[in-house]
């Protein structure tokens, strides 16, 4: 079963594709470009479409999805843990 | 799937677009022709009222672009004749000029000396004699590449960018191959991917172009914004449902013109293209607004990939929803033509999803009903470029 996706290896999230992804729980993350399948481990609930975050980072770091730059990290993120509006914002407005 | 030689059954109209549906419509050219229009619809029965605010004081490009998109919708291939009415003759003739040169029956009234009455009844009595003249039409087998097909997601979320939209995509870039007629817009969703489009644009002279639409965008948005905009672009809907940031929507909004379409020029709101490929609109990233401007632009069938379940259809412009959101294809089941979530779990690659899409676009465009049109969603809603006078 795949709980998650990204886009290319170079991608520091992946996105949840099925419901009730609990923390401390064992997944599988699937690589849509190589069609290769990961290892993945979430360190708290993920809801369906949210995403998680692959690798450490710090504040000012770049997040990529879709192999590109898709924002940046306004506070610290482990990986496992849950990605969005709290720890990410857009450089662009 | 699709080759050159596939066919669909199409109207043919007399300046010899072909259109998927048969619609006889009663359409206001201003607010205070709503009333008429809808009393008109409700005496007739099958022709179809397009009732929309606006439509006085407006002036400069703000009014043009009114006319190209009232004009617009009554030429669309999809409409078999069209009856006007305004609250003077002036405007409304104006209208009825512009749709007269597609060669449709059309006819237009003004309210004043009148009243509502005499309007409806002398509108009544050619709404039927249209409506009549259209139900002995027939459709007849044209090629694909006589389909315009447009795109535009709504209420996206992750899973639009990772399996909706690429299924789009996958199905641009079969229906490009063909030589199909094709549009994408929503210009400030593809704000942290510009430059990805302008890799695709086909000469310089487009991509210059298509850079001038979204700096200006870029502009109103950086005059009027009060916050970085999240809520509005992404949407509360795009966040709850796990979007982030504008950059993260547009690489997703990107991935429905595929990997191989190139941009072959772009066009201004309401515009009607003048050659096949793939063309960008300036427009608005709201969906009725974009959706009612791609009907303008005389474009006959609409791919709509949604994360969250966007709802809306248009009167004209049958919508296909496609959806790759489990919990969306279950909760509002009734809104979704096309069900992409197998792509997600790995147990269809993008080839079948596209082909999945092509087949439903045909069967659309052949008669059937997509889940909008059942259930009555007939957004028309106009784009509005500043405050009448």
């Amino acid at each position: 079963m795949i709980h998650f996706v990204l886009h290319e290896a170079k991608d520091t999230v992946a996105v949840a594709v099925v419901e009730g992804i609990k923390a401390g729980t064992d997944l599988t993350a699937w690589i849509m470009d190589d069609d290769k399948q990961i290892p993945v481990k979430a360190l708290q609930d993920i809801p369906i479409g949210h995403k998680l975050a692959l690798k450490d980072m710090a504040v000012g770091d770049t997040v990529f999805k879709y192999g590109t730059d898709i924002g940046r990290v306004v506070a610290p993120i482990k990986a496992g843990e849950h990605a969005h509006v709290h720890n990410i914002k857009t450089k662009r407005w | 799937m699709i080759s050159k030689n596939t066919t669909f059954w199409g109207y043919r109209r007399e300046n010899g677009r072909v259109g998927v549906r048969n619609h006889v419509i009663i359409l206001p050219v201003d607010d205070l022709s709503n009333a008429a229009a809808e009393a008109v619809a409700h005496n007739i029965k099958g022709v179809m009222a397009i009732p929309h605010p606006y439509g006085r004081l407006q002036f400069g490009a703000d009014l043009d672009l009114h006319f190209r998109t009232l004009i617009g919708a009554g030429c669309n291939p999809n409409v078999a004749a069209v009856v006007v009415i305004g609250i003077e003759d002036g405007w409304t003739q104006k209208v009825v000029e512009g749709i007269a040169k597609s060669g449709k029956p059309v006819v237009g009234y003004g309210i004043e000396q009148h009243g509502d009455h005499d309007t409806i009844m002398r509108a009544s009595k050619a709404a039927r004699e249209f409506l009549q003249a259209a139900s002995e039409k027939h459709r007849e087998q044209c090629p694909i590449h006589e389909l315009w097909v447009s795109t535009k997601c709504g209420e996206s979320d992750t899973t639009s960018g990772c399996g909706a939209n690429p299924t789009v995509g996958n199905a641009f870039d079969k229906l490009y191959d063909v030589g199909s007629t094709l549009v994408f817009g929503e210009t400030t969703e593809i704000t942290g991917g510009e430059q990805v489009i302008v890799q695709r644009c086909r000469t310089p002279k487009v991509a210059e172009d298509f850079m001038a639409m979204f700096n200006r965008y870029q502009d109103v948005v950086n005059r009027h914004k009060t916050s970085d905009l999240s809520d509005s672009q992404p949407t509360k809907g795009n966040i709850l449902g796990g979007l982030t940031t504008i950059e993260e929507k547009a690489m997703g909004n990107i991935q429905k013109i595929g990997k191989k379409c190139m941009v072959d020029g772009v066009i201004d709101k309401a515009e009607v293209p003048t050659g096949p490929g793939l063309w960008f609109m300036d427009s608005s990233s709201a969906a009725a607004e974009m959706v009612t401007l791609c009907a303008a632009s005389g474009f006959v069938v609409h791919l709509f990939p949604t994360g969250q379940g966007n709802v809306i259809g248009n009167p004209i412009l049958p919508v296909i929803k496609i959806c790759a959101n489990p919990r969306t294809v279950r909760t509002m089941s009734e809104h979704i033509d096309v069900d992409s979530c197998a792509l997600l779990q790995r147990d269809m690659v993008l080839d079948q999803a596209g082909d999945k899409l092509l087949d439903m676009m045909l069967r659309t465009a052949n008669g059937r009903l997509t889940a909008a049109e059942a259930l009555g969603h007939r957004e028309f809603v106009m784009t509005r470029l500043y405050e009448s006078a």
